[in-house]
């Protein structure tokens, strides 16, 4: 990685590593009394290392080729091995407070190992951790090839990359420390919080520049997708998180809103995480990598500019859908149902645009795990969002809510739709970037296939089961009018639900497991057959057109 | 409509700046007036803000993910509030930073918890869940009870809890340490204070059953006990049939 940097960019790098050394000491001196300086002393320590592996590449010899003839692949290539590794850790502790759940023994007493703890440490991993770095990573090998042009600068696309894996790791193991905001998915603290804001800018501008030096007109649907993505979470971020922290040497902060203002603020930003994070930015993987994997053009262009806007305006809306029947005004609720329902227009434009790309391509899916991967990824996306339409309805939700239907819904998505259509794009990009023929083992993207799609499908189902199951008896009275079931009854027929609910995910996890190892035989085994360059590995357009896939009219 | 955009795709700072506009709409529409009506929270003169000791209770039960599990937000569902009690009021969680309404009920809904069981009941149930509710899948608690509860920056968080709106006074700021203590020690001077700046009503007893050493379960087990009780607003909306 250092021999790509050319002197004064290396000593650029070690300026800013030694800044953000100095940031960590200072966090350490001032949060020295409390858990805070544990996180000073980790920010210390990890850039003191990035330090030395920067001296140690120092002197190597600048690079001679001139570089804006190439794309610049080495954040991406970063990236995607970070996702790899926050999928296999994220999925391992999600199945792990799913067997507590069954076993709740298997906590082993300490507090860390509390499932209240482990849940953000779960949801972290694999939504910011997995999903953040393989969005990162996609979208920097999408924005060049889409625009035909090299990111205009070396540091800053590393520096997302690197420390957005900072914030996710802080974010966790404060958790296991017990620093949380308690604000669903927006549980780091206020100093983590600062530092993502820093990232994220840095992000946004890589990007903006990107395009102001593309060489296409106009900017490919990809592009609007992870732009929704990097402009509407900085909004979401900014505003959910505004809080007063205790001291500058505390880690424990105070929301400036409370009860219903921050209720509705904290689902708005809850919903609107799974609309830009969870939906807006894989969609944009899959606007690239879909049709570029099975050798289609996108099938309609104007069905993705209704999908786009559809899906950026109605989102908004939708996160008082989450408070149905509490204390947050009818009005509000009443509104984020309505549009709940209007949003599976756009969402099933969008599912139907992605499998009507497929057409002409069919043997394909059928041949190529990988590409099958996006299509089932593209089918959970439709299911999904009808079910998400479907609970939003007051009347279900009432329900629903509160019980294991939420979590199933959650799953279907995440685990049929996100993790589908990344690891789907993991396996189209690795030898691309890295150059290879294939993937080291097709036949292990074949295990890895099955064992996610059985394991989604026994989660989804246990969940559903459990969660229609609790919703009932938690209602149902008796020939005498009372309540006919203590809440421990409901808990007690959830047992063999969790258990199947902790083999799906432990499939699930196996799958994963699978494909780091397949990924990292691809990048370090394969032998490095030079596999000739196709015209999308060059930034000057020489048939315009033809590398990116283009819209259908 | 396609030509518009046709055009628009081609400027990145435009495209940028018609997201951020389109995306802002619902929020504002939806947000804003939340605190500028004012029906949107009841009026209760008689709700008061949490006490340190209480306060420090939340905290934990923030740090261990309690909320996770466990809802605070009786909906107004028949069968809700049968089995929890009436159903819970904007103005009850007035003082939340941040709320904790919560999503999911593996164990049941805590908005009324307080009073519903003894201390001594939800220390051993803190303690060794299964000892007591032997199908629950609860994680156990018991260092709570053999951590000592931090006191020394009790009045920082008191005063941070101003700075985004609860109406702490001066002296509630400055005493916040004493008070800690004295809510859990009945029989010291410190616990005069605490009935003076808090209420009469408030609950001032050694509540994980040991007096001597103010410890994180004194603190949890304070919090607990005061859910649903900062406030009777909710009983009599149910009362008056309003």
């Amino acid at each position: 990685m250092i021999e790509q940097l050319t002197t004064i960019e290396r000593q650029r790098a070690l300026v800013l590593l030694l800044a953000v050394t100095f940031g960590g000491l200072f966090v350490l001196i001032a949060g020295k009394d409390e858990v805070l300086g544990i996180h000073g002393a980790l920010i210390m320590l990890l850039s003191i290392a990035a330090i030395f592996y920067v001296l140690a590449g120092y002197f190597a010899p600048e690079p001679t080729a001139p570089r804006e003839d190439s794309y610049y692949d080495e954040p991406a290539k970063a990236g995607i091995l970070l996702a790899m590794g926050w999928a296999a850790f994220g999925l391992f502790i999600g199945d792990w407070v799913a067997w507590q759940l069954a076993y709740p023994s298997l906590n082993f007493e300490a507090g860390w190992t509390s499932f209240g703890r482990l849940r953000p440490v779960h949801t972290t991993s694999v939504i910011f951790g997995f999903g953040g770095n393989a969005l990162i990573a996609t979208s920097f090998y999408v924005m060049q090839r889409t625009s035909r042009a090299r990111i205009p600068d070396q540091l800053s696309p590393l520096f997302v990359v690197f420390g957005y894996n900072l914030f996710c790791l802080l974010a966790v193991t404060g958790y296991m420390m017990g620093i949380t905001q308690s604000k669903e998915y927006a549980e780091p603290e206020w100093y983590a919080d600062l530092w993502l804001v820093v990232v994220w800018v840095t992000y946004l501008i890589v990007y903006l520049r990107t395009l102001a030096h593309r060489k296409e007109p106009h900017i490919y649907v990809a592009n609007w997708y992870y732009l929704a993505f990097v402009l509407v979470v900085a909004m979401l971020h900014i505003v959910n998180n505004l809080a007063v922290p205790v001291s500058f040497g505390s880690a424990k902060s105070y929301s400036l809103f409370s009860g219903v203002q921050d209720a509705m603020t904290q689902w708005w930003y809850g919903h609107n995480a799974v609309a830009f994070f969870l939906t807006a930015g894989f969609l944009g993987m899959m606007y690239y990598f879909l049709p570029k994997r099975a050798g289609r053009p996108l099938f309609s262009y104007r069905l993705s500019i209704i999908s786009f806007w559809g899906i950026t305006f109605l989102y908004m809306w939708a996160g008082s859908h989450h408070l149905h029947y509490t204390a947050l005004p009818q009005w509000v609720q009443t509104l984020g149902m309505t549009f709940s329902v209007i949003l599976l227009v756009p969402s099933w434009t969008a599912a139907a645009n992605a499998l009507l790309t497929l057409n002409g391509a069919w043997h394909r899916v059928r041949d190529d795990a990988t590409l099958r991967f996006m299509m089932v990824a593209a089918v959970f996306y439709g299911i999904t969002t009808f079910e998400g339409s479907f609970l939003a309805i007051r009347a279900v939700n009432s329900l629903s809510h509160y019980t294991d239907w939420t979590i199933g819904h959650v799953h279907a998505g995440a685990l049929g739709w996100v993790a589908m259509i990344t690891f789907g794009s993991i396996y189209a990009a690795v030898p691309w970037l890295w150059k290879r023929e294939s993937m080291y083992s097709p036949r292990l993207v074949e295990w890895h296939f099955w064992l996610a799609l059985a394991g989604t499908i026994i989660y989804v189902l246990a969940m559903w089961n459990s969660g229609i199951i609790q919703g009932l008896m938690w209602r149902t009275y008796n020939a005498q009018g009372t309540l006919a079931y203590s809440f421990i009854d409901s808990l007690i027929e959830m047992h063999p639900y969790y258990i199947a609910r902790a083999v799906g995910g432990l499939l699930f996890l196996i799958g994963g497991l699978i494909g780091c190892y397949n990924v990292w035989m691809t990048v370090r085994i394969a032998p490095p057959q030079l596999v000739p360059e196709s015209a999308a590995d060059y930034p000057e357009p020489t048939v315009p057109g033809a590398a990116a896939p283009q819209a259908a009219e | 409509m396609f030509r518009f955009h046709y055009w628009l795709e081609r400027k990145a700072i435009g495209f940028a700046l018609a997201i951020v506009l389109v995306a802002s709409i619902g929020g504002a529409v939806e947000i804003a007036p939340l605190f500028t009506i004012h029906q949107t929270i009841e009026d209760a003169p008689d709700m008061r803000v949490y006490t340190p000791l209480e306060l420090a209770g939340r905290n934990i039960y923030v740090r261990e993910g309690c909320y996770a599990c466990h809802s605070q937000m009786i909906r107004t569902l028949r069968d809700e509030v049968e089995r929890y009690g009436p159903y819970s009021l904007a103005v009850e969680s007035k003082y939340d930073h941040p709320m904790l309404w919560g999503s999911k009920r593996t164990g049941p809904d805590l908005a009324r918890v307080g009073g519903k069981y003894s201390d001594e009941w939800q220390v051993q149930h803190l303690n060794d869940p299964r000892a007591l509710v032997p199908q629950s899948v609860m994680p156990s608690y018991a260092r709570l009870g053999r951590n000592p509860l931090r006191t020394d920056d009790l009045s920082n968080h008191l005063r941070a809890m101003r700075a985004v709106g609860v109406p702490y006074t001066d002296d509630m700021i400055a005493n916040a340490r004493a008070d800690a203590y004295g809510q859990a020690a009945p029989d010291s001077p410190l616990a005069e204070g605490v009935g003076k700046r808090y209420g009469e009503a408030t609950n001032v007893r050694p509540f994980d059953g040991a007096p001597g050493v103010l410890t994180e379960m004194d603190a949890l087990v304070a919090y607990l006990q005061i859910l649903g009780h900062l406030t009777d607003a909710a009983h009599k909306t149910v009362a008056t049939g309003q």
